[in-house]
């Protein structure tokens, strides 16, 4: 028989080393267990001299081995002094191979055949040990690799990295120093990575460092290379090695054979825990990678936390005021716990989360409790948070002409995910029916979780797509008469430029625009010539469903699409049942039958709106266009937005294309999905109520939004100071005239000085709307709204 | 797609120039002044000297209201068409509180700097409806910088393109590329020409040459014509450009400097009256 201690802790990573630190120095018996020679093995075989960083930055530090942003042989250091310090009992080269016993009684197998006895065993394996390959044919070839523990060694290689979190993107930025590099991303931007990679990431593009390959992913691997699916078809790289980045999966097996169980089949699932990290095997405690917390300053604070678990102080968790604070105006005061608890219980969309995943989520969201009769928002306003109703319940007025009429959501609903999915104005006013508790999360938040928890997309898209029908197509109609239509749904999804079907084809099918937007065309005089613009929330192919004939146009992604495809025989059914579902289809077909007839009057029409979605207008909410045939080039809208603007214009009236007399200059089009709030660290990049993109004081000055910003309109200056007043300067000459820059100060402060992001914010803060506009003498310049000016185009001027 | 400012707003600012010229011409008739003369001294005199010279005062405003940026207020297209309709109907509020009385005077020289100063707005006005269009129909969706960055390029491959082809022809090409100034003096701006055009000689020298040439060597010139002709109609158009902006521009020099010299001859007309009265 072995040694026996209280605890045993498996696994020297940053978890298991704060707990067996605290262990120590509270005099616990215990022992570290690890399987290498070194502790922390997962930094130890971070890249040499990587920056290791302590995010969340809100969360403090609870243990006694010290922790903060460093390089990693330096955190290393750190963590063996600090160990021999406290006199932790490590032992080396202690694989455990099998756990056996219960609470009190728990016997270690080590690879060497030795045992172990102790009460209490705390896992704190990590994941890195299982990684995980990227599923296709080929995988296993002996140059594809699923991690790097040196750049340096390899140089004047083709080097395709697949992932997009924080290991590749360190793999790929260090290996690009000798290498031709490839990243390799499946979403369209960085949004897993932490904030300095994400900054790092881009700036290593933007300088043509490393090639990145977006929405893409692997297909398969062949001799000399990697095929890979692209929005442009399937494209293959040839390289010299593959490095992918895909993360690790729990060590399942060994994980099951302790006898912990997994609530799904999912390989990415994660052991179910108790508020005090207990497993379902009492005694034996989980925390860090495996258990949900995959960050460093986390998993530490979890490993000092559960040794007071084991001696029995039950103590709060370290983000505990964070959320006492955001809890405070609760009624009765609860305690942050119950509040969860509360909250996992009765919001299922959230049940799924982890209780630190919920806790996280919490942190960045706004508790708001809102009594019968207040406003949560309004149609037409632009936010774009999302909320969930923990208590209470809501009304939403559906009917925009009549606000009695209104659709109830109870406990545990959510809404705010149809701005979220399309980017557009709020559908609907939302108001509290009853005294109510609504959890209110930033859209960058929610964007996160939905990319990383699977299960939270699921809902949220099904969700949604009866929402939308029940909002854009069949309004009134209760849900359970949809449910066999909503149940044939499919999501698809368009690249720019793709077809969602073509003129003369057979009408199978109705496309719901979720996200983005489309162009109807159809071939007038043997050419195709674009007569229209459907924007999100609205749907096209109904007009051969109605009248069983022939597509009569063809339909096309403007920019990036995803659609819902309505059955047309289960849709046709629904017509037949509900006859106010079929009038307002046919009023809609009337519609855009005339609009059909019109188009072939106005052929010219068609030419401005093929151009002007050329310029990315099928994705901007509010533009700035300059008729030239009016505009007598005086530039006051370039002057009388510097003037209102700290002396820096937003807009250059003489850049950008023209067709015919429209003219589109070089202008912020307050995108539905901007691309400039990608990769904000600060996240400074916000969305007014009534739509204006701006820049808030929280700017780092990063850059990231003026590299990610296709049209160009965003620039780093840095605040010029106060002009004295006009008068001053029409009668005495003093400081510089309107709309010039102050040449002295430029002189002094014009380089090096902190600069930030500075873009078009539609003059919110001023009455009376955009100065550009207002400053126009001849009326040339106006801003418009796309879909409205399209409308306007194609009835003809 | 919308409308020009003598539209705006449906003719507002022309029916109330219409009601200021209709109410000042209806009371000049029916006015009937002592001694049967009418004068600036009458009652009506007056009042329709002080309309006049409060219009002029906001009239003149409209350059501070121009440069006020962000003012809450109406729009600069409202001041600009109330402007226009405005500063019309002062011709007629003026010339009657003038009762058709002139002479070699500081009276009479305000009322012509007036007249100068509506006129050169006319100009002006009439240049702000027509020139944008034919502008922008010159550019052919370019901007200026881009027409005189091609002609650069245009420039550079002139001058490869005649290595092989003699110092004549060098030197022709050499000149068409240093000494072709787009822009220049203000006569040049406004008339769009250059009489002495070294591109335009170029071309003319390049045509001659090819036609006295032996069968090679035209062949060889052909190429080099070819771009000395885009370049040429390139530069004819930047010219236009330069014309049509000047034209947008110039009446600018005349009409606000002038109407500083009307207020100056305004203040001494009234300060004169009130003096001698």
């Amino acid at each position: 028989m072995g040694e026996h201690f209280k605890v045993a802790i498996v696994g020297s990573g940053p978890g298991g080393l704060s707990a067996a630190g605290h262990a120590a120095v509270t005099g616990v018996s215990h022992v570290l267990l690890e399987q290498t020679d070194h502790l922390s093995d997962t930094i130890y075989k971070y890249q040499k001299g990587k920056l290791v960083m302590a995010t969340p930055d809100i969360l403090p530090l609870r243990s006694d081995m010290s922790f903060a942003m460093g390089i990693r042989e330096d955190i290393l250091q750190t963590w063996d002094d600090e160990a021999a310090k406290h006199v932790v009992n490590v032992r080396y080269k202690a694989e455990v191979t099998a756990i056996s016993g219960s609470k009190g009684d728990f016997t270690l197998t080590l690879g060497n055949g030795d045992t172990l006895t102790c009460e209490f065993v705390i896992f704190a394996i990590g994941l890195q040990g299982n990684l995980r390959k990227m599923g296709v044919e080929g995988e296993d070839r002996e140059w594809i690799q699923y991690q790097l523990d040196d750049p340096d060694e390899y140089a004047d290689e083709t080097i395709v990295v697949v992932g997009a979190g924080d290991a590749a993107i360190e793999n790929a930025v260090a290996l690009s120093k000798q290498n031709n590099v490839v990243i390799v991303n499946r979403r369209d931007e960085f949004a897993r990575a932490k904030q300095g990679n994400n900054s790092l990431i881009t700036a290593a593009i933007e300088k043509g460092e490393l090639e990145c390959l977006y929405s893409a992913s692997p297909l398969r691997v062949e001799d000399d290379g990697i095929i890979l699916k692209t929005p442009q078809g399937e494209t293959k790289v040839a390289c010299n090695r593959v490095i992918a980045r895909l993360g690790a999966i729990p060590p399942r097996k060994f994980v099951e054979s302790c006898g912990i169980e997994f609530p799904s089949d999912d390989p990415a699932a994660l052991p179910e825990l108790s508020g005090e990290y207990e497993s379902n095997v009492p005694g034996l405690y989980i925390i860090g990678a495996l258990a949900g917390y995959p960050l460093i300053k986390q998993a530490m604070n979890q490993g000092y936390e559960v040794v007071e678990y084991i001696q029995g102080n039950h103590v709060k968790p370290a983000d505990e005021p964070l959320l006492e604070e955001k809890f405070r105006n609760l009624p009765g005061n609860p305690p942050v716990d119950e509040v969860i608890a509360h909250i996992q219980d009765s919001v299922p969309l959230l049940a799924g989360l982890t209780t630190l995943q919920l806790r996280e989520f919490l942190i960045d969201s706004d508790v708001h409790t809102p009594t019968k009769g207040d406003i949560v928002f309004e149609r037409n306003d632009y936010t774009n948070s999302f909320f969930s109703i923990v208590d209470g319940g809501v009304d939403i007025q559906v009917n925009p002409d009549d606000p009695s009429v209104t659709v109830g959501l109870g406990q545990g609903a959510f809404f705010g995910e149809m701005g979220l999915l399309s980017g557009r104005r709020r559908t609907a006013t939302v108001l509290a029916s009853q005294p109510s508790l609504l959890i209110e999360t930033p859209r960058r938040t929610m964007i996160k979780l939905i990319n990383s928890v699977e299960a939270v997309k699921r809902v949220m898209d099904e969700v949604a797509v009866g929402r939308q029908i029940q909002t854009y197509i069949a309004p009134g109609i209760p849900m359970e008469e949809l449910e066999e239509l909503i149940h044939a749904v499919q999501v698809e999804e368009f690249d720019q430029g793709d077809v969602l079907f073509r003129e003369g084809d057979a009408g199978d099918c109705l496309y719901l625009i979720q996200r983005g937007s489309v162009t109807v065309s159809r071939e007038i005089g043997g050419k195709e010539s674009v007569i229209s613009y459907v924007a999100a929330g609205n749907y096209v192919g109904e007009m051969a469903l109605i009248s069983n004939a022939p597509r009569s146009a063809t339909i096309k992604a403007a920019v990036p699409v995803e659609a819902l495809r309505l059955d047309g025989e289960k849709f046709q059914q629904l017509m037949e049942r509900n006859p106010s579902v079929r009038e307002l289809m046919e009023e809609k077909y009337r519609g855009r039958m005339l609009e059909n007839i019109e188009s072939t009057k106005q052929p010219q029409a068609g030419g401005i709106i093929q151009f002007l979605v050329e310029q990315g207008l099928g994705e901007a909410t509010d533009v700035l266009l300059i008729d030239e045939a009016l505009c007598v080039r005086c530039d006051n809208c370039e002057k009388a937005c510097a003037e209102t603007h700290f002396g820096q214009s937003r807009l250059n009236r003489e850049a950008g294309p023209t067709y015919e007399s429209i003219h589109v200059p070089t202008s912020c089009r307050h995108c539905e999905h901007p691309h400039c709030m990608v990769d904000c660290p600060p996240d400074a990049l916000r969305r007014n109520p009534n739509g204006e993109v701006y820049v808030s004081d929280s700017c780092i000055g990063c850059g990231n939004c003026e590299r990610n910003c296709p049209y160009g309109v965003i620039h780093m200056a840095a605040p010029q100071p106060k002009k004295p007043g006009l008068l001053q300067w029409l009668l005495f000459g003093r400081g510089p005239g309107p709309g010039q820059p102050d040449a002295e100060w430029l002189a002094a402060h014009g380089k090096g000085g902190a600069k930030k992001a500075v873009k078009c914010d539609m003059c919110k803060d001023i009455e009376g709307g955009a100065s550009c506009v207002r400053a126009c003498p001849t009326g040339a310049a106006l801003r418009v709204n796309p879909s409205e000016f399209f409308k306007i185009v194609s009835q003809g001027r | 797609m919308h409308q020009s400012i003598l539209v705006f707003r449906n003719y507002l600012y022309l029916k109330w120039a219409l009601l200021v010229v209709a109410v000042a011409i209806g009371l000049y008739v029916l006015h009937d002044p002592a001694y049967g003369v009418a004068n600036g001294g009458t009652w009506l005199g007056y009042g329709l000297g002080t309309i006049g010279a409060l219009l002029i005062v906001w009239l003149m405003w409209f350059g501070i209201r121009k440069r006020r940026y962000g003012a809450a207020s109406l729009s600069v297209e409202d001041w600009l068409s109330a402007h226009v309709y405005l500063g019309l109907a002062l011709i007629f509020v003026a010339t009657l509180h003038t009762g058709f009385q002139f002479g070699w005077n500081v009276h009479t020289l305000a009322y012509a700097l007036m007249i100068f100063v509506i006129g050169s707005g006319v100009f002006g006005l009439v240049a702000y409806l027509r020139v944008p269009d034919l502008m922008t129909r010159n550019r052919g969706g370019a901007t200026l910088d881009q027409i005189l960055q091609d002609i650069a390029e245009l420039d550079a491959q002139c001058r490869d393109m005649a290595m092989s082809l003699g110092d004549k022809i060098n030197q022709i090409v050499l000149h068409a590329a240093e000494d072709t100034v787009i822009g220049g003096s203000f006569r040049q701006q406004l008339s769009g020409r250059d009489a002495d055009c070294p591109t335009i000689a170029a071309n003319r020298q390049l045509q001659d040459l090819a036609a006295s040439a032996s069968t090679a060597q035209s062949e060889n010139l052909r190429g080099l014509i070819a771009l000395m002709a885009r370049k040429e109609e390139l530069v004819r158009r930047a010219r236009r450009d330069v014309r049509y902006k000047a034209l947008l521009d110039v009446w600018l020099y005349i009409h606000v400097p002038i109407s500083f010299a009307l207020l100056a001859a305004l203040a001494t007309h009234i300060v004169a009256v009130f003096f001698y009265w």
